[in-house]
């Protein structure tokens, strides 16, 4: 197969656009803690960067990619990257890696920012408590037996993607494996001392959590649209079915806070655009403008309600990574079930246009297994974990903030 | 009258604001502040040896009350500031000679 340049270049620039959204992880939750806490999930998603990519280029790539068709984890065959290269990657069928003519090291570096994401997004859960040494360990861990498993089940031709599952950026494989994991973890960490004492800290810079929010929306373009792996129509309805979805939740969450709260909040409106991106990201290639509508429409509701969740159950989520995430995945996973046209990066055909519930069931089967499997794995991994080690910080740090007592460090300077 | 200054913990302030507010205490100032008590701070210690942070976040909060209040506002201070542990807090109670209300110029006894 020879290379394909167009599609060479938009899949580098998306592999750019999507290394962003981890720095805007940063920003975007940063700005959601008190100010005391800032620095720490900037740090977190650089340790993050750092250690996914070294997990990735050594084994990671190989495991979820290599070994296309084994049922449930890959192998060692590109170990080291070794003949992972200039050229277009082959399966054993032919398909999908380098069918479009994209080279080897472009496409295992796209996916590799897109583990990246998916790790970053849990420390939004486990914020304001949870000690950096344990928080590292318990991540590698998830890396390896979590993340890689399940990107393997859905993209390496697992048993998920055997079975019928579609997810065309990521909604099963990131964000529904990061928004349960987080409910688990949260459940064994318990809650923040100052939501056990009253009050915790509101968010401390509500302009960074746009900025970063926005970073994101901007980012997702070439998460969603650049795993056509190829610059063409697919690619384009995935950036429009994305737009549209992200609009559609924004102003859907806007609607909803002015109805129940009296005003739209600002946090609200970007956490919206936020949830609809996630819930379009399975069905970008799949579902045109009509189901991209409804389905920002439902992540806004489904998402709202997601966060109230956590006070009706009593856990404390710190920044709701499970109800927009979490949520938001697994009502995307489903809504490619029932919006997929069968026009564009798949034949099959959604519930709405007359496929039946043959793509549905496959779709909320692949969304709870791997829900449970996210979850049982994180909640074992976090309960062993916590017999071994402190993964709490103390009473004291958590009072002056992982900032300093975890990063020696403050954001905003001053006399401390 | 009196002006109560009540140095709390941040993660207080709200229920120390519901309290005030059960017993008629309405008026209230609050700022961030930063400070220590006998302690120096605390001290921390980690893998390349410890670490004092001597200035701790606290929340300082000041009500001015008619003298006959007092005990009450302190208690009410005190039980729902407190945490039991090191770094709950301090109280001073001082004398104010006189409050005028800014929009009528009307001097409060």
């Amino acid at each position: 197969m020879a290379i394909e340049y167009g599609n060479t270049a938009w899949v580098l620039i998306s592999t750019a656009l999507v290394f962003i959204m981890t720095p805007a992880v940063g920003f975007f939750y940063g700005g959601l803690l008190g100010k005391k806490n800032m620095l720490s999930v900037l740090g977190q998603s650089i340790i993050i960067i750092g250690m996914v990519t070294l997990i990735w280029v050594t084994v990671g790539f190989s495991l979820a990619f290599g070994g296309w068709g084994q049922p449930y984890i890959g192998d060692l065959e590109w170990l080291m990257l070794n003949g992972v290269g200039t050229e277009p990657l082959s399966t054993a069928d032919g398909s999908y890696y380098g069918a479009t003519g994209i080279p080897g090291l472009a496409f295992m570096m796209f996916q590799g920012m897109f583990a990246i994401i998916a790790v970053a997004l849990i420390i939004g859960g486990v914020a304001e408590r949870m000690k950096l040494k344990a928080l590292v360990i318990f991540l590698f861990i998830w890396t390896f037996v979590v993340y890689l498993p399940v990107a393997h089940w859905i993209w390496g031709n697992g048993w998920l993607a055997q079975l019928g599952a579609i997810d065309f950026a990521g909604g099963i494989v990131i964000h529904i494996t990061a928004g349960v994991s987080v409910l688990a973890a949260v459940i064994v960490l318990g809650k923040r001392l100052s939501l056990a004492n009253c009050c915790p800290d509101v968010p401390h810079n509500v302009p960074f959590v746009v900025l970063g929010g926005a970073l994101l929306w901007i980012g997702w373009f070439g998460f969603n649209g650049g795993s056509a792996l190829a610059a063409d129509g697919i690619a384009a309805n995935a950036v429009v079915v994305s737009q549209v979805s992200a609009a559609t939740a924004a102003i859907t969450w806007g609607a909803i806070s002015y109805f129940h709260q009296g005003r739209p909040g600002v946090l609200g409106l970007i956490t919206g655009a936020i949830a609809g991106l996630a819930a379009i990201t399975p069905a970008a290639g799949f579902v045109d403008v009509s189901g991209a509508i409804v389905i920002g429409l439902g992540a806004g509701v489904f998402c709202y309600g997601g966060i109230l969740l956590k006070k009706k159950f009593n856990y404390d989520d710190t920044l709701d990574v499970f109800g927009v995430h979490g949520v938001g995945g697994i009502w995307g996973v489903i809504a490619t079930g029932i919006f997929c046209t069968g026009t564009l990066a798949s034949s099959r055909k959604g519930l709405a246009y007359g496929g039946g519930f043959d793509l549905l069931s496959d779709q909320i089967v692949a969304a709870a297994v791997v829900a449970a499997f996210a979850f049982a794995v994180s909640f074992a991994i976090l309960y062993i974990l916590k017999k071994m080690m402190a993964i709490r910080m103390t009473k004291e740090e958590e009072r002056i903030g992982a900032d300093i007592t975890q990063h020696g460090e403050s954001a905003y300077g001053g006399l401390f | 009258m009196l002006m109560v200054i009540a140095i709390i913990r941040p993660e207080r302030l709200g229920s120390v604001k519901a309290a005030l507010e059960e017993i008629g205490v309405h008026g209230l100032t609050v700022s961030e502040v930063h400070g220590r008590g006998e302690q120096k701070g605390l001290e921390f210690t980690h893998r390349a040896g410890k670490y004092r942070v001597d200035m701790l976040p606290k929340v300082k909060v000041e009500v001015v009350v008619k003298d006959d209040l007092e005990t009450k506002v302190v208690e009410t201070i005190c039980r729902s500031a407190r945490t039991g542990e090191v770094g709950d807090g301090k109280i001073f109670v001082l004398p104010v000679s006189k409050a005028i209300k800014v929009r009528t110029g009307e001097a409060d006894s």
